[in-house]
């Protein structure tokens, strides 16, 4: 059974005031500008409730931009320098987090992060951590957008996939809806009021979002028709033409995962030495030039082959779905307009005019 | 060595080995009583002394920084100091648009045999950094939202384009087409209302090509990348001042590059055409007036008016044609008044030095470190040997603290120093909107006023001022050591 309420707009504040007792809250916050943005943020009382599509996904809460994974000290024995003592402090930290408020893609994020971070031969403690202590409050479109395409990667405006509770609004309010063990638990204990009589109006508003998307286009075979590509330099060199190689499109992308790893400090100095795991991304010629000074990838149009490739191909054959949530973000937040839609179906297209 | 509690403030000295290491020295065995706050890092001239030093010294938590070199005409490498002096005048200027008291940096000239004088200088400056205290931090400075305002009226009427001489161009191109690899243009992009780079190879190609106020990438990004080839571009006037900053530092030849223009009436700000449209899903069409574009998003109209709509950059602009072409076409603009301090330069100014300190932590904070604002810039040659991507030298960590980014904008704004056209497609690359533009138009606005004027991109034969030097200085002043 799932625990089903009903919030006003007003009573939002006093639900996410509960629930920061607890918790860290991380909503959408609006950042004025000429170009205006909007970036999750930790919520205290008093900033506005904001239910805006976010500029950037809150990947953060389980891959931050930077985090120290380990400190190192070394430390010498006085009475026999060339005895060295290393002494590691490991770093798991997760604090208790609520996302509100994100769109179901950004949550389908987290399942597709979820499958390379805690299903493989290893699960990543850090990760781990704090995925373990993350709920997700997703709230449905009302509608699709110009640059999303989530219908055609197997979400939808109101997919419940990496969410713990679904939020729908209705006339007048919000019908929260919990999706797992997790989300009862927090709804049942938020205060709110019952929304079980109210919940035939969510299921028809997430409907009616349904029926607002053009018709998806038939993408199953993209996994084949990509890897049919691979060597198809002219093709990948056609798309990549405009790319200016800056990466943004991963750092606001729900489903990139890549990484660096970066020693800082001195491990005999004082404070030691940190441990760091970043963001990277595969855009970048850096991503792949190897201590050598070789690199694999200096073409750029190699470097969007592995993006769009890993998403649409590589991902799906490990894991059985798209690594791309159809977000929209690497189509309205590239500075050139590039189009990852056109540079699938192109993908299929030229494929089946290759075979 | 630690620095005494409570005594002693975090003194950087970069000294030339030459003259003012020896200076120190001298003073030392004469044994002249000296502050011990200094700790001294020897250089092989002054001329080594990237201004990013000092900037990193001063983010890092230095209290203050002091050069010292050769005195003018006495280098040992003949010119080092001057171009020094130049690059040191530059950043002394700029300290304050970042929310560092420029006081806290000074550089000044010292010789192997004025111990006396070293005595003097390391004196003044330590007494005057005890005055200002411990360096105040980003990380913790209270958070202050602020925004540009709207540029004043344009300086010619905007338009959309819509009656220049594009089909008359479209086949200029087609004729120097063969002898050229590609044109760099615009097509028409994901919908009607947003354009993507078109690389036309042939005449097909060609007709896909679009003039108007979309236009608002800078293709000349992208010159740098066909070096040694043959190429064609289309530029509006911004587009070509930076094509003749690449021609002013040999970074594309001009025998290889093929400039054609059109008169530019404006391009649109996105961000503010997009806050308003909101969100939709599809643009069922746009239309173009004389002075006003319709979006039609989900059946609904949305009109743009260009004079309220446009870049502010382009409401500022003085050069709508082409600073330099090949071929051109079209009714010459009649630009009246002087461009305005821009935008994001006059917020700046608005501000104090605690004020921007708060500013740039609040901005800084969401910075993804993408280097979008680094990739779209045309005059970002480096490309993917960036110093902020290098392990050694270490210029920065991967953390992802507010002032790591700061130190990146400050290297970008300063390897841009006397470079930056302002074309500001930094700005709008960022895809979090920071409004990053300022500190170029800061570093542009002081390189104006120290060498006669000077604005990049404009002469294809002008040397760039940070390339260059004289002897004697006409508007840098020697300052005194009291
Ligand atoms: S955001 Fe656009 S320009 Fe930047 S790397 Fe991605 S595709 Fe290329
Ligand atoms: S690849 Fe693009 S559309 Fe797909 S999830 Fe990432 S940012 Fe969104
Ligand atoms: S720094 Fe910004 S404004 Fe200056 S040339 Fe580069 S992109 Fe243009
Ligand atoms: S484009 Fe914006 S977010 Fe990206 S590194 Fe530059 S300032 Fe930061």
């Amino acid at each position: 059974m799932s625990a089903i309420r009903f919030a006003t707009p007003d009573g939002l504040p006093a639900f996410l005031a509960r629930l920061s007792e607890n918790s860290r809250i991380l909503a959408p916050a609006v950042k004025p500008a000429g170009k205006r943005s909007v970036i999750f943020e930790d919520w205290h009382e008093g900033m506005p409730v904001i239910l805006e599509k976010a500029t950037v996904p809150p990947k953060d809460a389980v891959l931050p931009q930077c985090e120290t994974l380990f400190t190192y000290k070394k430390s010498k024995n006085p009475d026999n320098r060339e005895d060295v003592a290393l002494c590691l402090e490991n770093r798991a930290e997760a604090r208790p987090t609520v996302i509100f408020a994100c769109r179901p893609c950004d949550a389908r994020g987290f399942a597709v992060l979820d499958r390379p971070y805690l299903k493989g031969p290893f699960a990543d403690p850090y990760y781990k951590a704090k995925r373990a202590n993350l709920t997700v409050i997703t709230i449905t479109c009302a509608s699709g957008c110009n640059t999303c395409f989530c219908h055609w990667v197997g979400g939808g405006p109101s997919s419940p996939e990496g969410s713990d509770i679904l939020m729908t609004e209705i006339d007048g309010g919000f019908v929260l809806q919990s999706m797992t063990e997790a989300g009862e638990k927090l709804l049942e204990s938020a205060g709110l009021d019952d929304g079980r009589e109210v919940f035939a109006k969510a299921e028809a508003a997430r409907k009616t979002a349904w029926a607002s998307l053009a018709s998806a286009p038939a993408i199953k075979t993209a996994p084949q028709c990509i890897a049919a590509l691979f060597d198809n330099e002219q093709f990948w060199q056609e798309h990549t033409e405009a790319c200016l190689s800056c990466g943004a499109c991963t750092y606001f992308c729900p489903t990139c995962y890549c990484f660096n790893i970066t020693d800082e400090g001195d491990a005999f100095d004082e404070k030691g030495g940190r441990r760091l795991r970043s963001w990277d991304n595969c855009m970048s010629s850096l991503f792949t030039r190897e201590a050598s000074g070789h690199n694999p990838r200096t073409q750029k149009a190699l470097r969007m082959r592995n993006r769009i490739a890993h998403k649409f191909s590589t991902y799906p054959e490990n894991w059985g779905a798209f690594s791309c949530n159809g977000c929209g973000r690497c189509i309205s937040g590239c500075p050139v307009c590039l189009d990852i839609r056109a540079v699938v179906l192109n993908a299929i297209a030229a494929a089946a005019s290759e075979a | 060595m630690p620095v005494m509690k409570d005594k002693e403030l975090r003194i950087v000295g970069f000294l030339c080995n030459w003259c003012s290491y020896g200076g120190a020295d001298t003073a030392g065995v004469a044994r002249a009583e000296q502050p011990t706050d200094l700790r001294i890092i020897r250089v092989p001239c002054s001329g080594r002394v990237d201004p990013l030093f000092i900037v990193k010294a001063l983010l890092s938590g230095a209290d203050g920084v002091l050069v010292s070199g050769c005195h003018p005409r006495d280098c040992h490498y003949s010119s080092g100091n001057f171009y020094a002096r130049r690059r040191l005048e530059v950043l002394k200027h700029f300290l304050p648009a970042l929310g560092i008291d420029n006081a806290r940096f000074e550089y000044t000239w010292v010789s192997a045999s004025e111990g006396q004088r070293w005595q003097q200088v390391v004196t003044a400056f330590t007494r005057r950094i005890h005055t200002l205290g411990a360096a105040p931090g980003f990380e913790d400075a209270p958070l202050l939202m602020k925004t540009a305002d709207m540029a004043p009226a344009p300086l010619r009427p905007l338009g959309t384009g819509k009656n220049a001489p594009l089909e008359s161009l479209k086949q200029a191109i087609k004729e120097k087409l063969p002898d050229l690899a590609c044109v760099i243009g615009w097509k028409q992009g994901y919908d009607d209302a947003h354009t993507t780079p078109l690389f036309a190879k042939k005449p097909e190609d060609v007709d896909e090509l679009v003039w108007g106020p979309l236009n608002a990438a800078n293709l000349a990004v992208y010159l740098p990348l066909f070096k040694g080839k043959k190429v064609g571009i289309v530029v509006k006037g911004c587009d070509s001042r930076s094509v003749v900053e690449l021609l002013q530092e040999n970074l594309v030849a001009r025998e290889d590059v093929t400039i054609f223009a059109l008169p530019c009436e404006g391009t649109l700000d996105m961000g503010r055409v997009n806050e308003k449209l909101g969100r939709y899903n599809v643009v069922g069409g746009i239309a173009h007036g004389a002075t006003n574009i319709t979006i039609t998003t989900d059946g609904q109209e949305h009109d743009f008016s260009m004079a309220e709509y446009a870049q502010n950059k382009c409401r500022g602009c003085t050069e709508p044609e082409a600073v330099l072409s090949d071929v051109r076409m079209g009714d010459s603009p009649l630009v009246q008044g002087e461009a305005p301090v821009p935008q994001e330069l006059a917020l700046l100014d608005a501000m104090n030095l605690d004020e921007r300190r708060s500013f740039w932590r609040t901005q800084m904070e969401r910075c993804l470190r993408c280097y979008a604002c680094r990739n779209a810039c045309p005059m970002c040659v480096c490309r993917d040997y960036c110093i902020s991507d290098s392990r050694d030298p270490h210029w920065m960590t991967q953390e992802a603290g507010v002032t790591q980014k700061l130190f990146f904008q400050t290297i970008h704004a300063l390897h841009l120093a006397g470079r930056c056209t302002g074309c500001g497609e930094c700005q709008r690359a960022c895809p979090v909107g920071i409004p990053i533009l300022g500190l170029r138009q800061h570093i542009a606005r002081t390189v104006g006023e120290l060498f006669d004027n000077y604005r990049a991109g404009i002469d294809p034969a002008a040397v760039p001022p940070l390339l260059g030097y004289e002897v004697e200085e006409r508007n840098i002043r020697e300052r005194e050591w009291k």
